[in-house]
C-alpha cells in the first residue's frame, strides 16, 4: 500500500485544527518530495550492527521522502522525528538535513513526527543519542533530497547533471547561470528516484552553511514567548473530559474498596472508573487507582480530594529511608560482586603509606519536570489517537495497542513539545491511563492531568545509593590502590524480577569504566533491593557514580597535600585510548562500538586543561570562597567543571561561578549545547545542594515545590561560564543533554571542602553546614 | 453565571466561584499559555496580570478576579511583541519553555515596577521555578529588555 506522507498528522504542536501541516503545505498546490514510502534503506553496517543506531529498535532511516517536503512556494518543511524537551532536537536536526539541503534556513519549517519508528527510525529520545545517531541519516537525507532537486533541474534543462548545483534554495546552470527555485522543481523532483546510500555526495564539512556554525535560535522561540506553543498539558479537543488519579502511594498496593458517594456531589464531577493494578514488576505500565472524571480539572481535583480509599499497600509498605541507608552501608563494607579488578587490590592497600576510606550517599530523586506528565486520548471508530507528550513515542504507542486491545495500525500518538523530559517521560504510563479512562468513558476523549504531587508521589525516581571507596597513597602521595563498592537498587527491577544488582547499562555508567591510571584496583557492586519503582534519570547512574569518584578524588588529593587539578591529571595519567574492553566486564559504552568511541584519556585532560584556564585555576578568592573540580566522560562526551563555592558565617553556600568545558566532538547547534550546559549546572546544584525523596511506610515524604526543593533563580550561579572544545570532524558526535550534570555536585564539594576544610558526603548538602 | 474580562475580552463563564482562575483560563476559556506547575503558588508558572499586578493564578478563585483586567501571556504583546519578549527571543531563554509565559509575565510586571532592575533585585523578585535551568539567560535578556525599553 502506498502512503501519502501529506496526510501523516503531525504532532499538534500547531495548532490542533491545523494538524495536517504537510496537507496544507500540498493543498496550496505544490507537490511533496515525499511520495512513497517504499525502499527505505537502514544505515547499518552489518559487522557493527549492534551498536549505535542500528543496535536500537528500527534502527535508522535515511529516506528523504520520510523527512522531507518541499511547496510550490518553496517552504521546505522537515520531519523531526525525536521529542523536543528543551535540547533543541527540532532546531538541530532540522537543521542539518537543511544544510545539506542547501535549503536557505529561513524558508524552512518543522513538522513533529508521530510514534511510527518503521517509518522514521528510532524515536526513542533519550541517553543523549539525537545528534550522535541521527547527524549522518539527517545529512544522508538533505543530500538526497539535493540531489533529486539537482536531477530535476538538468532534466527541465537537457543538461548533464554534473552541470548544476544546488546552492541556497535553488538549483543553478553553472555554465549560463540559469536557476530554478526549489518551489519551481518540487514535483519533478518529487518523481526522481532516491538515489543509493553509497551514491550520496555529502557535503565537505568546509561548505556547512549551519552546522556548527552558531546565530540559529530555537525553532520554537516566537511560539514559547507567546504562549502558543502546545504542550502535553494544552490539549483541548471538543467535548474534552478532564481526569485525575488517585494512585496506590506504595509500589504494588491495591486499591480494597472506594467510596465515590462524595465524590459524585462535587459540581462539575462526571464519573469515577477504576483502574486495575498491573503485576509488579509493571515496566511502563500505570499503578491502577481511581480516577476522577469531570468537566474540568479544577472540578476532577476536587472531586478527588473527596474519593474514600481503602489500600492494600502490598509488600514494600515497609520502606523506609533512614534504615535502607543503613542497609546500603553494611552491604557496602561486604565484598560485592567483583566487576573489575586489576593489580592486586589487597597488596596495594596493605603497602600505601596513607590508606583513605569514605562512604557517600545520594538519595532518591524525582524529574519534577515542570510540566507534570499528561495525556489526552480519544477513541472513535476502533481507532485510538493520542495527544501526549512522550520521550517513547512507538512505546506508548505500542503500550496504548496492546492495552486497548486494538491492533498497532489503528493507534496514532501525536508527539506535543514536552515540558521538560529528564527521563521521566521515556514512561508512558500516564499515556496508557488515558487510553483506559476514555474507553471506560466509551471513547470520549479525555485529558489525563497529573498534578505536582502526583508526580512526585508516584514517579520512576533516580534510585539511592551508597559507594564507599577505599584509596591508598605511596609515600609520595601516589595513589597505588583503588576500591569502589557501588550499591544501588537498580532499574532492571521495573521490568523484572529485581536482579539487585547494577546491570551493564548502569556499571557502564562511570563505575567500571572509570578511566584513572591505578595499578591495584577492584570494582564490586553489592546488592540491593528495589522498594520503589526505579527510573531514567539525567545522566542516570553517572550522577551517583561521578559524586562518589569525583568526591574522592578530592579526598585523595587532599590527603596527599596536592593541588586538585595537579592530582586529577596524575590520576588519569598519559593521554591514551583505555583498555576498558578487555578490562571490564560488559563494557556497555552506551550502547555504542568501543573501538569508534573509545575512552580517551587525551580528552579528558584536555577538557580539565580547558577548563582550569578558563575558570582562572589557582586565581586568589576572597576568604570562604573556594574552588573544586571534577571531570567526567560518559554518553561518550567529556566534561569538566569548576565550582566556586562561597560559605559565610553562618554556613550558607552561595554559588558565584561555574565554569564547564565540553567536548562532545562536532556540534550541531553550539547555542543549544552551551545552555544544555547552563542548565545542567542548574540541575546538578540542585540535587547538590537542596533535592531529595524519601520514604515511610512505603510512601513518599515530599509532594510539590515546598518540600522537594529545586534551585531558584536567586541561588543559581552569579556567573556560568560554557568553554565548548573545538573539533574537527576528526571525531563523531557525542552526546550533550546529559553529560553536563555528573561533574556538578563532586565539583561543588570539593570547592566547599577548599573554602571550609568540611567534606560533604551525604546529599544533598541542605543544612549540613549551618551553625545555630 | 461569572464575566471576567481576560486580554480586553469579555468572557461569560458557568463556573463554580472558588474555581482558581488559572482553570478557568486554560480549562474553560482555552487560554492555554497559562501553564499549571504547582497548584501551591510556589513555581510561578501561572503568572498573569491582575490590574497590572504579578499574580499566581492557580491562587486565585475566579470570583475574586471578576471585574479586574487581566493579562495573560497570550495578550502582552501590542502590537509589536513586549520589550520582555523580544529580549526573550534575542537571549534565546527557553529551553523546553514550558516555565516561561509565567517567567515573561514576571519579568514584564517587574519591570513596569522597577525599569533598571539590577541582579539582586531580579534575584528577589523574580521567584518563578526554571526546572531547566534558564536563569542565566532569564537574567540577561531582563536587562535586555530593560535596555531597549530605555532606548
Ligand atoms: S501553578 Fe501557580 S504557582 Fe505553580
Ligand atoms: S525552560 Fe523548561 S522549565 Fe523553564
Amino acid at each position: 500500500m502506498t502512503k501519502h506522507l501529506r496526510d501523516v498528522p503531525t504532532s499538534g504542536i500547531e495548532n490542533l485544527s491545523r494538524r495536517y501541516v504537510l496537507k496544507g503545505v500540498a493543498a496550496a498546490g505544490g507537490l511533496v518530495l515525499a511520495v512513497r514510502l517504499l525502499g527505505i534503506s537502514r544505515t547499518s553496517a552489518d559487522d557493527a550492527s549492534k551498536f549505535g543506531a542500528a543496535g536500537m529498535p528500527h534502527g535508522t532511516v535515511n529516506d528523504p521522502r520520510a523527512f522531507v517536503s518541499i511547496a510550490a512556494d518553496g517552504t521546505v518543511t522537515i520531519v523531526c522525528h525525536r521529542s523536543e524537551m528543551g535540547q533543541g532536537v527540532r532546531t538541530g536536526m532540522p537543521l542539518i538535513l537543511a544544510d545539506e539541503l542547501e535549503a536557505d534556513w529561513s524558508r524552512v519549517k518543522v513538522a513533529q513526527a508521530p510514534g511510527d519508528e518503521v517509518r522514521f527510525g528510532n524515536q526513542d529520545t533519550d541517553g543523549s543519542r539525537s545528534t550522535r545517531h541521527f547527524m549522518k541519516p539527517m545529512r544522508q537525507c538533505g543530500a538526497a533530497a539535493r540531489m533529486m532537486l539537482e536531477a530535476a533541474a538538468a532534466k527541465r534543462w537537457g543538461v548533464d547533471v554534473a552541470e548544476v548545483e544546488a546552492k541556497n534554495h535553488q538549483v543553478v546552470h553553472k555554465t549560463s547561470g540559469r536557476a530554478l527555485g526549489y518551489g519551481d522543481l518540487a514535483v519533478e523532483a518529487g518523481a526522481m528516484p532516491v538515489p543509493a546510500s553509497d551514491k550520496l555526495r555529502l557535503k565537505d564539512p568546509a561548505q556547512f552553511r549551519y552546522i556548527g556554525k552558531g546565530g540559529i535560535d530555537i525553532i520554537d522561540g516566537f511560539d514559547i514567548t507567546t504562549g502558543r506553543a502546545k504542550y502535553g498539558q494544552d490539549v483541548r479537543l471538543p467535548g474534552q473530559k478532564y481526569a485525575v488519579i488517585a494512585r496506590p502511594p506504595v509500589l504494588g498496593g491495591k486499591v480494597v474498596s472506594f467510596d465515590a458517594s462524595q465524590t459524585m456531589k462535587v459540581a462539575g464531577v462526571a464519573k469515577v472508573v477504576q483502574i486495575a493494578e498491573p503485576k509488579i514488576p509493571s515496566a511502563f505500565l500505570p499503578s491502577g487507582g481511581v480516577a476522577v472524571v469531570a468537566d474540568n480539572t479544577w472540578a476532577a481535583i476536587e472531586g478527588r480530594k473527596a474519593l474514600k480509599i481503602e489500600w492494600d499497600h502490598g509488600p514494600h509498605g515497609a520502606y523506609e529511608s533512614k534504615s535502607y541507608r543503613g542497609a546500603l552501608e553494611t552491604t557496602a563494607r561486604q565484598p560485592g560482586n567483583v566487576l573489575r579488578s586489576e593489580g592486586d587490590l589487597d597488596a596495594g592497600l596493605a603497602g600505601a603509606a596513607k590508606k583513605i576510606e569514605a562512604e557517600y550517599y545520594i538519595p532518591h530523586l524525582a524529574h519534577a519536570t515542570m510540566e507534570p506528565p499528561s495525556a489526552t486520548v480519544r477513541i472513535r471508530d476502533g481507532k485510538v489517537e493520542a495527544w501526549t507528550s512522550v520521550q517513547s513515542p512507538q512505546a506508548a504507542h505500542d503500550l496504548l495497542a496492546k492495552t486497548l486491545g486494538v491492533a498497532p495500525e489503528n493507534v496514532t500518538v501525536n508527539v506535543m513539545l514536552l515540558g521538560g523530559g529528564f527521563g521521566r517521560k521515556s514512561k508512558p504510563d500516564f499515556a496508557v491511563e488515558a487510553g483506559l479512562v476514555s474507553k471506560a468513558l466509551d471513547g470520549a476523549p479525555v485529558k489525563v492531568v497529573w498534578t505536582r504531587e502526583d508526580d512526585i508521589h508516584n514517579g520512576f525516581y533516580h534510585t539511592v545509593s551508597v559507594e564507599r571507596l577505599e584509596g591508598g597513597l605511596d609515600k609520595d602521595g601516589k595513589p597505588v590502590a583503588w576500591r569502589h563498592n557501588s550499591v544501588a537498587p537498580t532499574i532492571m527491577s521495573i521490568f523484572a524480577p529485581d536482579p539487585k544488582h547494577e546491570v551493564p547499562f548502569e556499571a557502564g555508567m562511570g563505575l567500571v569504566d572509570m578511566p584513572f591510571d591505578v595499578k591495584n584496583l577492584r570494582i564490586e557492586n553489592g546488592a540491593a533491593e528495589a522498594h520503589t519503582k526505579i527510573g531514567w534519570f539525567r545522566s542516570v547512574s553517572n550522577v551517583s557514580h561521578a559524586f562518589a569518584i569525583q568526591s574522592f578524588a578530592g579526598e585523595l588529593a587532599a590527603a596527599a597535600g596536592q593541588d586538585q587539578k595537579e592530582f586529577i591529571l596524575d590520576l588519569i595519567g598519559p593521554a591514551r585510548i583505555v583498555d576498558a574492553k578487555n578490562t571490564t566486564k560488559d563494557f556497555w559504552d552506551y550502547g555504542e562500538n568501543p573501538d569508534v568511541y573509545p575512552i580517551d584519556t587525551g580528552r579528558l585532560r584536555k577538557v580539565v586543561e580547558l577548563v582550569t584556564e578558563k575558570a582562572g585555576w589557582g586565581r586568589k578568592l576572597p576568604p570562604g570562597h573556594g574552588l573544586g573540580l571534577a571531570v567526567h566522560r560518559s554518553f561518550v562526551t567529556y566534561v569538566a567543571a569548576v565550582v566556586e563555592a562561597a560559605v559565610d558565617d553562618k554556613g550558607n553556600v552561595t554559588v558565584p561561578r561555574v565554569d564547564i568545558a565540553i567536548d562532545c566532538g562536532p556540534t550541531v547547534n553550539p547555542d543549544r549545547v552551551r545552555s544544555q550546559m547552563e542548565g545542567a549546572a542548574i540541575m546538578g546544584l540542585s540535587l547538590a545542594m537542596k533535592s531529595e525523596i524519601s520514604f515511610k511506610d512505603g510512601k513518599v515524604l515530599q509532594s510539590n515545590f515546598d518540600d522537594y526543593e529545586v534551585l531558584r533563580i536567586n541561588e543559581a550561579p552569579g556567573e556560568t561560564h560554557v568553554h565548548i572544545a573545538p573539533h574537527g570532524y576528526d571525531v563523531l558526535p557525542g552526546g550533550v543533554g546529559e553529560p553536563g550534570v555528573p561533574p556538578i555536585a563532586p565539583a561543588l564539594l570539593n570547592a566547599i571542602f577548599v573554602a571550609t576544610g568540611k567534606r560533604i558526603r551525604t546529599l544533598p548538602l541542605g543544612d549540613q553546614l549551618l551553625k545555630a | 453565571m461569572l464575566a471576567l474580562m481576560v486580554n480586553n475580552r469579555r468572557y461569560e463563564l458557568d463556573i463554580e466561584p472558588e474555581t482558581p482562575l488559572l482553570w478557568a483560563l486554560r480549562d474553560e476559556i482555552g487560554l492555554t499559555g497559562t501553564k499549571f506547575g504547582c497548584g501551591i503558588a510556589q513555581c510561578g508558572a501561572c503568572t498573569v496580570h491582575v490590574d497590572g499586578v504579578a499574580t499566581r493564578s492557580c491562587q486565585l478563585p475566579v470570583a475574586e478576579a471578576a471585574g479586574k483586567k487581566i493579562t495573560t501571556i497570550e495578550g502582552l504583546a501590542g502590537d509589536t511583541l513586549h520589550a520582555v519578549q523580544q529580549a526573550w527571543i534575542a537571549e534565546d531563554v527557553p529551553q523546553c519553555g514550558y516555565c516561561q509565559s509565567g517567567q515573561v509575565m514576571a519579568a514584564a510586571a517587574l519591570l513596569a515596577a522597577n525599569p533598571k532592575p539590577t541582579d539582586a533585585d531580579i534575584d528577589a523578585e523574580i521567584t518563578n521555578i526554571c526546572r531547566c535551568g534558564t536563569y542565566p539567560r532569564i537574567r540577561a535578556a531582563i536587562h535586555r529588555a530593560a535596555a531597549m525599553a530605555s532606548r
